[in-house]
């Protein structure tokens, strides 16, 4: 997204080094940024308490649902506040296979994807006549109904209905000697780092460089042969499906699922992640989540009373400081490093 | 068929408080391109700061125009502070920015004045209108003042020199600038106008919801669905549209069974969506021709 | 003569891209300059400096005071009218409408009615179409609607961003003819960026010819007009 490179200024002009050093010195400093991330997501659940491992955990799912949202509006340019939809439909896929059909926890995964995939799919065909505020207001509406929906007498015996379904947290396999939580969380950590690899690769491969085509300039897209239907609701799609794979494994970790946890409020909160993490920047996705989860608990501990009036202005200060996430976070510590080796 | 016309005069005259919020919002999306979703907290809060002048013993009208002229001022500070900084910032960083706005004016309000519901009064007292069943007074009220606000705010865009700047401020920015416009002041002028407008919208909703800081969600929402409705580059588009809402919303809480209060908005919402589907600009939004 | 506007040592700046390399030239007060180019050689970009609408550094004076660093709106009210390239019509607004914009930052609003009667003279076909939307207007008429509307300001200074563009060469003619005499008679001080280089030297007293941001160069119009390289690159024969 130049964009951004136009508020940042690169030192690119500044530096007398050649171009290809200067390109393998920024590669090395990326590379071992993502070696340490890395190394504490592994590590660090061994060194504090099951409910900071669940935490954790719960930082990862909402990781990846920001990465989905990510995709959908970063990649492909279409406005989505109606994700919270998504997430409901595969936590209660997942909940629903493993206390009625008694379908292990890890495969009702796939199978939230799917479905999910076909519902955001099928999503994606109205959606491919509305655009920007439109569309937010149609995804608006889907993540308003989805509680609704849920709590509809018809379904209560598989739904549970208002109360929702208890689940049984699964205990880690072959009897290894850790806690639930921590097998949760390298499950987690596992799917989240799988997930993550494959859009990495798919925005860089040619389908990538479609969507973003389309993002950028619809018409100039299709006029170059780009299906541009095809590629919106596939997005919307693999976006859902993501999505629907965070929300089973959301409700995996918290055991539980009922209707009014996936109110329009998870949709925005998933829309302030994408946007503070930065929008289509993968590695961005975890702040968001970070924020996400953490940042409504300090305001709270700030203040009880005011814990909205505290968390919105946390919010503010962030995008004032930086307007384009935590992306442009990342592109200041780059220049630092760079004009800092210079010497 | 009398209950079916019951509920339409019904509908309409729930419609003229989403008419009011549909105004509001449209005049914002006229001066920055943006839906403001902070925009029913900041009538919510003008409400409150009505109510607290009566509770100080200010007659009403004069808390009405009191509190219009505070939310004038308000809206002005708030953009001049919070958004002007954002103006070049990307479009889902401005909406995060009305998102923080508007938690922190509904945990403000809350903090304020409690949670607990207040009456608040009506200046149109509610006794039958014109000794029908179907309309009391206050609804006539209201649907009477969102129409007077729509001709005053017609009269003026179309015949002052002002009302002419902030259109062509909103229509093209930069041609605007080199007519000498300061687009910058027009961008503050809309948001002081929309601030008074929902001013009205919420002492108009008050008596008939209750006064409390969590008011204005649904009202908000509908108010939405109903400037989207419209067209959101139209006006009048966005009165209609709001009265349309209210009548769909009481004709479907009626007719279709099992709609119990929960599932009223979503069916109305996908009404709206399925207009959108064919008239992807609202029914009176300006067709923009994309040119390569 | 008294020189209105001097640019000094110009460079101006797409993001980290810079278009202008220290452009330097002056106006007189009362005169038709032309600036000529190929596309993209930096003609629309020096216009957009003077007007305050990117990033530049250097010095430019008008009238004795620094412009450079203003905000477009402020650089208008001084006196200076811009017809951008495109034209910048307002469409979906009446031809009257866009006429009292052109003089909506005036502040003597009892004179704004004889001054669109006078445009209505200039141009005749724009009184026929007055509460049309300025949108239906085929393209010579949208161009007269856009010079009208940069003369409703009483500028001193008026700059024309290819006014030529996309018109039929009869249009052009008139278009010209009429610049020509709103020179003489309203004694605005014009500056035209064209690629049309025949009708602008025709027009102009003095001529400035840049490429990639840069003047190469300068003199009256009628010298410019025979130079050979001038005559190949840009008159075509």
């Amino acid at each position: 997204m130049s964009a951004v490179q136009d508020v940042i200024t690169t030192p690119a002009a500044a530096t007398a080094a050649a171009p290809v050093t200067r390109a393998r010195r920024l590669a090395r400093f990326n590379a071992t940024w993502t070696a340490i991330t890395l190394i504490a997501l592994i590590v660090a659940p061994l060194f504090v308490k099951n409910f900071v491992v669940f935490q954790m955990t719960m930082v990862l799912i909402y990781a990846l649902a920001v990465l989905a949202l990510n995709i959908l509006t970063g990649a492909s340019g279409q406005f989505s506040l109606g994700h919270s939809a998504f997430f409901a439909i595969g936590a209660y896929t997942s909940g629903i296979l493993m206390e009625f059909a008694g379908v292990n926890y890890i495969l009702t995964l796939p199978v939230a994807a799917l479905i999910c995939f076909i519902v955001g799919f099928l999503f994606g065909f109205p959606a491919l006549r509305l655009s920007g505020i439109y569309l937010a207001l149609a995804t608006f509406a889907l993540a308003v109904a989805m509680p609704q929906l849920l709590k509809i007498g018809a379904f209560e015996h598989w739904t549970g209905g208002v109360q929702g379904l208890v689940i049984t947290k699964p205990d880690a396999p072959f009897g290894l000697p850790i806690s639930q939580d921590m097998w949760l969380y390298y499950l987690t950590l596992a799917i989240t780092l799988l997930i993550y690899v494959a859009a990495v690769n798919l925005l860089r491969s040619r389908s990538g460089r479609a969507l973003m085509a389309i993002r950028d300039n619809q018409i100039a897209a299709s006029a170059m042969g780009v299906d541009v239907s095809l590629y919106k609701t596939l997005a919307f799609g693999i976006s859902a499906g993501i999505t629907g794979v965070a929300g089973g494994l959301g409700a995996i970790a918290v055991q539980f699922v009922a209707p009014d946890g996936y109110t329009f409020q998870l949709a925005i909160a998933l829309f302030l992640g994408m946007v503070v993490g930065g929008v289509g920047w993968l590695p961005g996705s975890l702040a968001g989540a970070a924020f996400i989860v953490f940042v409504p608990n300090i305001a709270e501990s700030v203040s009880k009373g005011l814990s909205g009036a505290v968390f919105g202005v946390l919010l503010l200060f962030i995008i004032f400081l930086v307007p384009h996430g935590a992306r442009q976070f990342a592109i200041i510590l780059q220049n630092q490093f760079l004009k800092f080796k210079k010497t | 068929m009398e209950l079916f016309w019951n509920q339409v005069v019904a509908g309409i005259s729930t419609g003229a408080i989403y008419a009011c919020m549909a105004l509001a919002i449209v005049m914002i999306f006229q001066a920055i391109d943006h839906l403001n979703f902070a925009q029913g907290e900041m009538a919510m809060f003008s409400t409150f700061i009505a109510w607290q002048l009566m509770q100080w013993g200010v007659p009403y009208w004069w808390a009405f125009l009191l509190t219009l002229a505070i939310s004038f001022a308000g809206g002005i500070i708030i953009e001049r502070s919070l958004f002007k900084p954002l103006a070049n910032a990307p479009i889902l960083t401005n909406v995060a920015g009305f998102i923080a706005l508007f938690a922190i004016i509904n945990s403000v309000a809350g903090l304020t004045w409690d949670f607990t519901v207040k009456q608040f009064p009506s200046p149109f007292g509610s006794s039958p209108f014109l000794g029908s069943q179907l309309l009391s007074t206050h609804q006539a009220g209201m649907i009477g003042v969102t129409a007077l606000l729509l001709v005053l705010l017609y009269l003026f865009f179309r015949f002052t020199r002002i009302g002419l700047a902030m259109r062509a401020a909103a229509l093209l920015p930069e041609s605007a600038r080199l007519v000498g416009i300061n687009t910058s002041w027009m961008t503050a002028l809309g948001w002081g106008m929309a601030s008074a407008i929902g001013a009205i919208g919420g002492m108009l909703i008050a008596p008939v919801v209750f006064l409390e800081p969590n008011m204005m969600g649904g009202v908000l929402l509908y108010g939405f669905a109903a400037a989207v409705l419209g067209g959101l580059t139209s006006p009048f588009g966005a009165v209609l549209g709001g009265f349309l809402v209210g009548v769909f919303e009481n004709l479907v809480g009626t007719y279709i069974p099992g709609a119990g209060n929960e599932l009223k908005l979503p069916i109305a919402l996908a009404l709206i969506v399925t207009v959108l589907v064919f008239k992807p600009t609202g029914l009176f939004g300006r067709v923009v021709v994309q040119r390569v | 003569m008294s020189v209105l506007l001097t640019v000094e040592n110009l460079r101006a700046y797409y993001g980290q891209i810079q278009a202008l390399h220290g452009l330097e030239f002056a106006l007189e007060e009362g005169s038709v300059t032309t600036l000529l180019g190929a596309n993209g050689a930096g003609k629309t970009t020096t216009l957009r400096a003077i007007c305050g609408m990117i990033r530049a550094t250097g010095a430019i004076k008008f009238d004795g005071k620094p412009i450079l660093g203003k905000s477009t709106e402020h650089i208008v009210r001084l006196g200076i009218a811009h017809v951008p390239q495109g034209r910048g019509t307002f469409t979906t607004m009446t031809v009257e409408e866009n006429l009292q914009l052109g003089a909506i930052s005036r502040g003597d609003t009892q004179n704004i009615s004889a001054d669109i009667e006078r445009m209505y003279n200039h141009f005749p076909v724009l009184k026929e179409r007055s509460s049309q939307q300025a949108g239906t207007l085929s393209g010579g008429e949208q161009q007269m609607l856009a010079v009208a509307r940069a003369l409703m300001l009483r500028p001193r200074l008026m700059l024309l961003d290819e006014p030529s563009f996309g018109l039929a060469p009869l249009i052009v003619k008139d278009l010209f003819q009429i610049l020509g005499k709103i020179n003489r008679e309203d004694r605005v001080t014009i500056l035209v960026v064209e690629q049309n280089a025949q009708l602008a030297l025709e027009l102009a007293e003095k001529a400035y010819v840049i490429e990639t941001g840069r003047i190469v160069m300068a003199g009256p119009a009628v010298e410019i007009a025979s130079d050979e390289n001038v005559r190949r690159s840009y008159l075509g024969y």
